[in-house]
């Protein structure tokens, strides 16, 4: 059975920046130890000399020539953005990161 | 809050610095990392991006080629390991400058490691020992609006421009460099200058500061002389000069030492460097690397670089910086002392360039390392970054040596370059600069300044020639430096020996 505090769940929800009430914290403390128990499974099936696979295909070096291709316009690149101005995305205030 | 300071030489009586450099390069492809977007900089904002640097939901990254062959070189010329198998990492965290949510660089598998770099300052070498070069992409561009321009202090909120996020930006971080004393804040600056140089030999980037293509990240901590354990380290970020390089590892270590000095702790930040006072303030605190949940990017395969194409790059490496210094200082006919300077003030390739423009070696230098350094020293600014080309400056020593002007009028014609007034030659017509022929006008300068000293002129008659040096002076005066002084000499012997 895994466990997950309070503390680990509100430092996700920080790095995650999501707004979590107390309530939420309990819940979601409990739903996160299920999602790792469920993925911990795996542990039981997988043998050691098989390596840590994070591609289903054995493929390298795909690579691209450096080719400059078309990229979107402006008004399209924007026009997903929740607010914008003099071209640019309008994000809040950052805070607390820099000074 | 104003941090206290304990005199440099102070610092090193007590305490032994431990620095070390973590420098981001902007390469300088045609297209990002992992899409066909263009990388020219200076575009209107948001005007270079697509759903996949923008990191849209089905997007796919494809490597650029030429960006791991540029990163590979990079590690050949440190004398790196390349890795055979590599991958790249997702780096998560949320900031408006990574419209992805995570940046991809490269974790735990590096394409480089365990490379090296001497430097020289002051004729003593120093290895610098390099842990690993790696490949990553570069963040957009924030703007803060309100408060103070471009400062996150008091801004109402940022606009973000993606143009650079995607740009194919490589990490080159050394192992901690101890040992260095007093000579740390030199060693820094002659580490970052000769990878700056080597960068420009291989002609992977464009390497210009001023705009960001290289900016070095600076760490430094102190420990008590003797101590066995290395202090704790602040990480100065994004120092954007070579000058500030030194700077910013100067200031830290003597405000750590006051901070050690009071029995308090030297805290392990960020720091920020502000290029008008050369101070530090303490900038967001670091997050644990288990706060950035890296993980393999699923989305790109791995980079499994064969022997032989290695080989090749290896093979096709151009003549390395040290190498060309060892030739250009028998070519100039100068010590290797001589040389030092050179690379110190940044100035070899602007004096090769100036000696390919036709100036010759030793005229050169002299203005490299003499009046234009001064004026950069001035403008508190590094000598490459003068608004005067090798080009203008062969020119203005060709005027010299033919004798159109004498250095006097040649620094008043350098003025009117810097100014942006044209290149020399121009500027002396414009200017009206020419060294005075043999004109009524000199004729006329020469003969008042006879009369107007007739004492001096008696004594250079009855045999004082040493004091004919007054009259001279007095014609220079009187043509405001336009006059050639052997010339006037001449002149002046003429009608009164």
């Amino acid at each position: 059975m895994s466990t997950l505090s309070r503390k680990d769940v509100a430092h996700l929800a920080r790095l995650a920046r999501l707004a979590v009430t107390d309530e939420e914290l309990d819940l979601f403390a409990g739903q996160l130890a299920d999602v790792l128990d469920a993925v911990a499974q795996v542990g039981k099936a997988a043998v050691e000399e098989v390596p840590p696979t994070t591609h289903a295909v054995p493929m390298t070096n795909v690579m691209r020539e450096d080719v400059v291709g078309p990229s979107l316009p402006r008004e399209i690149v924007l026009a997903g953005a929740p607010a914008a101005e003099e071209g640019r995305f309008r994000v809040p205030r950052i805070l607390q990161e820099e000074a | 809050m104003s941090d206290t300071l304990v005199g440099f030489d102070e610092v090193l009586t007590r305490y032994e610095p431990v620095i070390g450099l973590e420098t981001h390069v902007e390469l300088g492809t045609a297209s990002k990392m992992f899409c066909g977007c263009s990388t020219t900089f200076g575009a209107e904002p948001n005007t270079q991006t697509c759903p996949v640097c923008l990191g849209l939901p089905g997007s796919l990254p494809v490597a650029n080629a030429a960006a791991i062959e540029s990163t590979i070189r990079i590690g050949l010329a440190l004398g790196c390991r390349i890795a055979t198998w590599c991958r790249f990492s997702r780096k998560n965290y949320f900031y408006p400058d990574i419209p992805k949510g995570f940046q991809t660089t490269q974790y735990d598998e590096p394409l480089c490691t365990a490379g090296h770099l001497d430097v020289e300052v002051d004729g003593e070498t120093y290895r610098v020992e390099i842990e690993r070069v790696h490949l990553e992409e570069d963040t957009g561009k924030n703007l803060h609006v309100g408060g103070a321009t471009g400062r996150i202090h008091g801004a109402d909120h940022s606009l973000i421009d993606y143009n650079r996020a995607g740009i194919p930006l490589v990490e080159i971080v050394t192992r901690p460099i101890p040992g260095a004393g007093a000579k740390a804040p030199e060693v820094a600056r002659a580490y970052v200058t000769e990878l700056r140089e080597i960068l420009l030999a291989l002609g992977v980037s464009e390497v210009r500061m001023e705009q960001g293509n290289l900016r070095s990240d600076v760490n430094t901590s102190l420990a008590p002389i003797g101590s066995l354990e290395w202090g704790t380290r602040t990480e100065t970020k994004n120092v954007n000069s070579l000058r500030s390089v030194e700077r910013a590892v100067r200031f830290e270590m003597r405000r750590q030492a006051a901070v050690l000095d009071a029995g308090e702790r030297v805290l392990q930040e960020t720091r920020h460097f502000h290029e008008d006072t050369g101070t530090t303030s303490p900038g967001r605190s670091k997050e644990e690397a288990t706060d950035y949940r890296y993980f393999p990017e699923p989305d790109l395969v791995p980079v499994a670089p064969d022997e032989e194409w290695v080989a090749k790059l290896a093979a096709m490496l151009p003549e390395l910086p040290a190498a060309r210094r060892a030739r250009l200082s028998e070519e100039w006919g100068i010590s290797p002392t001589e040389m030092a300077w050179l690379v110190n003030a940044g100035a070899v390739e602007l004096v090769s360039d100036t000696v390919a423009a036709g100036a010759s070696p030793a005229d050169a230098r002299k203005w490299w390392l003499g009046e234009l350094a001064r004026r950069a020293n001035d403008a508190g600014v590094d000598l490459a970054e003068l608004a005067v080309t090798p080009a203008q400056v062969a020119e203005l020593v060709g005027l010299v040596a033919a004798g159109t002007i004498n250095d006097q009028l040649a620094r008043q014609a350098l003025d009117g370059v810097l100014a942006g007034e044209g290149d020399p030659a121009a500027i002396v017509e414009s200017r009206g600069l020419a060294v005075m022929g043999e004109s009524d006008e000199l004729v006329g300068a020469v003969e008042a300044a006879i009369e107007g000293n007739p004492d001096v002129a008696e004594k250079v008659r009855g045999g004082k020639v040493q004091a004919i040096g007054a009259l001279v002076g007095a014609v220079m005066k009187t043509t405001r430096g336009k006059a050639d002084a052997a010339t006037v000499k001449r002149m002046l012997e003429e009608r009164l020996l």
